[in-house]
């Protein structure tokens, strides 16, 4: 691996797929095919996989991954394709010409059977012990086709042993069926490639670098793998048993914040469909359960914009008016799993790096000082749990600075597809949950917190305040209804520029101790980007280094999980682009319907300033909580 | 031993070193493509895929770059033509490939050798030095200003499915040894996403015949269906291992007779992946239109046990797959261990006739050719020696 030299990840197979026409009105643009005897006409280069899906016809995929290049391994997915003497993978199968396509034939069906009669033969565990039961692909397929027996044998001892080392991930390998959606995932979606298949024939298996566990490679805890794992080979790590324990204990005070992104997806638990906010309903859950407080992260999350803001505004007087030496563009800070990419692709671009927390490591600071004190409780007697779409808060939670507070600043990440099995577990149908509050002192947040869970939502955020704080006019008045549109979306990178113009407002009081005026930034032009998915992070952070037009940038916005943290590591299964937009849709509107959708108006944030950080943002005690540092890793190994 | 030889009077009829080439750049592609067709050569290396087809699909591909590729990675037991060839006829191989690259419109050749061949790789550079001197190869190729073509050779990395032309590919790319899905095929989507050539080193040795002699006298030898001669490599139980030439349409018993074997019980043509063929078929000929083979005659006579040769290809199945697909990376797990059943007499008949059946699904379901030939031998040696396995010496006492 070390001798591929250069920043890439080792690339996985290429994507040998034909590409499919631009214009299919061209002549042998649409070809016309017979499936099953009924004609259809599809664009040149469709997959019959794809055609018998407008064809109204389901075929049994495995290997088969929305979000990912073919792979054509398992080969649950063949069909007859008349004149050829095989049967044909439909995921992997490009029409270019007419053909004449079986699904469901003698040869077709027994050949389906056998594929998972010999998974089923090398597949360690039963299901009513696997934290996949009820939501796996082979378990689903296996009764989609019947199999009442193990006509190939099963093995009844594990083969392998359980890589449980890193905080994030575990890797259960006996449960592996090969079909590397991982490995894709992590190498083609991710560019990190921490996974590939080693050895060949019946030895052939997902490793590590040099077989090393987890927590000693440069696995960046998205998650991801696991998001697109057929099985439960890959799971995150689960501190639900401790969070019990903490919440049957009277001397423990448990107090839980949820994130907005598993808001938006944890319906998608209790059987509603993608894009159901169910915030108030989770609130009266979680003190059903027996959490004693919840709080909602999106406060911190303003807060950051706050921190994060302040920060740049003196990035740029001091690049701007004092002509010093400093990092820019800026970077965000908040997707742990972007910071670990960075620490060990780009250690040297660590500066650039916002330095302050995530909203989440900022709450467990206040939570254990500001919140401990003002709710006269000893802080040693605080549970801080974090509901998080992310597997990579865990790793962030027990990063060794993280314990500003004295204490360990939260005590657990825990994911959503796990709290959801909690709210389960406690017998409690969510959806039918009562609405209830956030609890005080930190109350509701704003819209502009609340979007910080869909790709562009921190950009946007930012803009919001940063335009009102400088120009001095209110950001509707700027972008309609406080939308900046052109922060939203899924492609892989954005880019805007915000021209400041002549007319710069006042400095707002917040500010005053930083900089004098606005004039210094009277006929600049903000440019700002953002990316998601540590690929697209790649190819911004190869052309800043290069010098190309990123690098003129003032500030980024990276998150480690592609379409952000809606589609984070911890979120329910599965992921598809489809679910990933009506997360952000769901975010997006619940932002709409708020009044306060800008993180300076939030009153608790200027309450904050005003009772517990009184020197204001990037003071000293606000960089004692809120602020912290990153170290550098290797290229290959933790 | 092996190299000893039986010379016919095709690939080893008499040539002069580049006057394929010469002959070749002297008349246009389309007369080369014509020539190709009218002598109806098929490929070598075991799928027998007309060579001017494959190669009139690359020329009439539109790319920056189009590669040749020599696949010298002769990997199936019992085979070991291609490196006689490489060793004593270069100048047939290598022409072949810049003849190839003038058809196609190639500047660049690969031969993928076999790991194992790596004692070779001084003498074939020295080799293609000595055409560079003559100017058999680089830049203007006998003077003609169009034509530039030069030829570079990789060691293969020992991986038996890597002499499968796409997962060659993929290792020529840096990747993992492991083929491709196909549609689309090399000629489309080849090396680096060109188009790309991939023959046989016996294919490529065939052409500067051809070219020179002409597709209607190549078309004289061999049959109708299978034009020309084939090179096999003979081992096993017989007096005169090696390899030879002859036309297709021999018969089994002919060929054991050339080369004295003596009480045969059976024949293993197309090596591990082919299949087994039993005394009473000895009369079917090796041709495409019957027993086609790439080369590998394995002879096994009375005192073999048949369950053990068996056992041994099953072995190489396993170890071999890439691993990538279900049915060859757990389907030959499960064939070895019937194997192992009926070797321990501890079987039930109605099992293994699922492991035929499974077989059958491997044959159609599994992604490249290796999966797909893999239950050969395991299908027609049950089948054609029922009575020696389920009876007799390796036999058990099945249920
Ligand atoms: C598992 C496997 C191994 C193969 N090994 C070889 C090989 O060693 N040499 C070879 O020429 N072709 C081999 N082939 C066939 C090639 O895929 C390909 O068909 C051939 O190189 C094409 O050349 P031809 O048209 O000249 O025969 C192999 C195929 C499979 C499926
Ligand atoms: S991974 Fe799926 S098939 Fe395997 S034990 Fe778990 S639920 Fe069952
Ligand atoms: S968590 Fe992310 S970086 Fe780690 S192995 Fe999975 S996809 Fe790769
Ligand atoms: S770990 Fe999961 S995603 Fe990866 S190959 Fe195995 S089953 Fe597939
Ligand atoms: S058939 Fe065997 S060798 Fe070919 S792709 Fe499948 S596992 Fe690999
Ligand atoms: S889904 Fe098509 S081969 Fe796996």
């Amino acid at each position: 691996m070390e001798s591929k030299g250069d920043f890439r990840a080792p690339v996985s197979q290429t994507p040998h797929t034909i590409e499919k026409p631009k214009d299919t009105s061209t002549i042998g643009g649409m070809i016309s095919v017979e499936i099953n005897e009924k004609k259809i006409s599809v664009p040149l280069g469709t997959t019959i996989l794809e055609a018998c899906k407008m064809a109204g016809i389901t075929i049994p995929t495995l290997c088969h991954h929305e979000d990912l290049c073919v792979a054509g391994v398992c080969r649950i997915c063949v069909v007859e394709v008349q004149g050829m003497r095989t049967l044909q993978a439909s995921c992997a199968f490009p029409i270019t010409s007419p053909i004449k396509i079986r699904t469901s034939t003698p040869m077709v069906r027994k050949a389906r059977k056998h594929v998972l009669e010999l998974l089923l033969s090398e597949h360690y565990g039963e299901c009513y012990a696997c934290f996949r039961n009820g939501k796996c692909e082979l378990q689903f397929l296996a009764k989609e086709y019947g199999i009442d027996q193990y006509t190939f044998g099963h093995v009844t001892e594990p083969q392998f042993e359980i890589d449980n080392s890193s905080y994030s991930v575990i890797r259960e390998m006996s449960k592996c069926v090969l079909c590397k959606r991982c490995v894709r995932t992590c190498i083609d979606l991710q560019e990190v490639g921490v996974l590939e298949a080693i050895d060949r024939g019946d030895k052939t298996h997902i490793g590590t670098f040099l077989e090393k566990p987890l927590a000693d490679v440069i696995c960046i805890n998205c998650g991801q793998c696991i998001n697109r794992c057929p099985t439960a080979a890959l799971r995150a790590n689960d501190p639900s048993d401790e969070i019990w324990a903490a919440i049957d204990d009277p001397k423990k005070h448990v107090v839980i914040q949820t994130a907005p992104s598993p808001r938006a997806a944890i319906g998608e638990e209790f059987g509603l469909g993608a894009g159901h906010s169910m915030t108030r309903e989770l609130n009266t859950a979680l003190r059903r359960i027996g959490f004693d407080k919840v709080f909602d992260t999106n406060f911190t999350a303003d807060l950051t914009i706050i921190e994060e803001g302040t920060e740049l505004i003196q990035r740029l007087y001091k690049a701007l008016v004092k002509k010093e030496q400093v990092a820019l563009p800026q970077f965000t800070s908040c997707s742990p799993g972007w910071v670990k990419f960075i620490e060990h692709y780009y250690p040297e671009y660590l500066d650039n790096l916002s330095s302050a927390k995530s909203p989440q490591q900022m709450f467990g600071a206040l939570i254990k000082t500001f919140y401990a004190a003002k709710a006269g409780i000893d802080p040693a007697d605080i549970v801080s749990v974090a509901v998080m779409p992310c597997s990579a808060k865990k790793f962030e939670c027990n990063r060794p600075e993280m314990n500003d507070s004295g204490y360990k600043d939260v005590d657990f990440g825990l994911t959503t597809r796990e709290l959801a099995r909690m709210i389960k577990e406690a017998g409690i149908n969510l959806p039918e949950m009562p609405k209830s509050n956030f609890d005080s002192p930190f109350g509701e947040a704003s819209g502009a917190g609340l979007i910080f869970g869909a790709t562009g939502g921190v950009m946007e955020a930012a803009i919001r305040s940063v335009v009102e704080f400088v120009l001095g006019k209110k950001a509707e008045d700027i972008f309609e209804k406080a939308n900046i549109i052109p922060l939203r979306g899924f492609d892989g990178i954005k880019y805007m520029e915000i021209p400041i113009g002549d007319m710069v407002g006042p400095v707002p009081k917040l500010l005053q101790s930083l900089v004098p005026n606005w004039d210094w930034l009277k006929g600049a032009t903000l440019k700002v980007a953002v990316a998601h998915g540590t690929a697209n992070a790649k190819k911004i952070m190869d052309d800043i280094k290069a010098g190309g037009k990123f690098s003129e940038c003032h500030f980024i916005e990276f998150m480690a999980c592609p379409g952000g943290c809606i589609g984070g590591g911890g979120q329910p299964i599965p992921t598809t682009p489809e679910i990933r937009r009506l997360r952000a849709q769901a975010i997006y509107s619940e932002d709409e319907s708020l009044e306060l959708r800008k993180s300076h108006e939030n009153p608790h944030v200027v309450k904050i300033y005003q009772e517990f950080l009184t020197e204001g943002p990037c003071s000293h005690l606000s960089h004692k909580l809120l602020h912290t540092h990153y170290v550098k890793r290797g290229r290959y190994i933790a | 031993m092996e190299n000893k030889k039986r010379k016919g009077d095709v690939l080893f009829s008499k040539y002069n070193r580049g006057e394929g080439i010469k002959k070749a750049l002297s008349i246009t592609r389309e007369d080369i493509l014509f020539e190709l067709r009218d002598s109806k050569l098929k490929g070598r290396g075991g799928a027998g895929f007309p060579t001017a087809t494959k190669w009139t699909i690359v020329a009439a591909a539109i790319a920056d770059q189009k590669y040749v590729i020599c696949n010298a990675d002769e990997g199936e037991p019992g085979t070991f033509k291609d490196r006689v060839l490489l060793l004593e006829y270069p100048e047939l191989v290598f022409e072949g490939m810049v003849i190839a690259g003038y058809t196609i419109g190639a500047t660049k050749g690969i031969v993928y050798l076999r790991g194992e061949y790596e004692y070779m790789l001084n003498s074939l550079e020295d080799y293609l030095d000595s055409m560079r001197r003559d100017n058999l190869l680089g830049k203007n190729i006998l003077g003609n200003s169009k034509f530039d073509f030069d030829i570079m050779i990789r060691l293969g990395s020992g991986a038996y499915v890597c002499g499968e032309e796409t997962a060659l590919i993929e290792s020529l790319e840096g990747n993992r040894g492991e083929a491709r899905n196909r549609p689309p095929y090399p000629v489309n989507t080849g090396y680096f996403g060109m188009p790309t050539v991939v023959n046989n080193v016996e294919t490529l040795a065939s052409i500067p015949h051809i070219i020179t002699k002409g597709g209607e006298w190549y078309r004289k030898h061999g049959t109708d269906k299978s034009s020309g001669s084939k090179l096999f490599s003979v081992s096993g139980d017989c007096l005169r291992p090696g390899v030879y030439e002859l036309p297709w349409g021999t018969t089994i018993s002919e060929l054991l007779k050339i080369v004295g074997a003596k009480d045969t019980k059976a024949v293993q043509v197309g090596g591990a992946s082919g299949i087994c063929i039993p005394k009473s078929q000895f009369d079917r000929s090796l041709a495409y239109e019957d027993v086609a083979t790439g080369g590998s005659i394995m002879i096994f006579n009375e005192n073999r046990n048949m369950l053990h040769v068996l056992k041994n290809f099953m072995e190489f199945f396993v170890e071999e797959s890439c691993g990538q697909c279900t049915p060859c990376r757990i389907g030959n797990v499960k064939l070895l261990e019937g194997v192992e059943m009926i070797e321990k007499g501890e079987y039930k008949f109605s099992y293994i006739n699922q492991l035929k059946g499974l077989g059958k699904t491997m044959q159609v379901a599994s992604k490249c050719g290796l999966g797909q030939s893999s239950p050969n031998a395991f299908i027609s040696i049950l089948e054609n020696f029922k009575e020696e396995i389920f009876n007799g010496n390796g036999g058990g006492n099945g249920k």
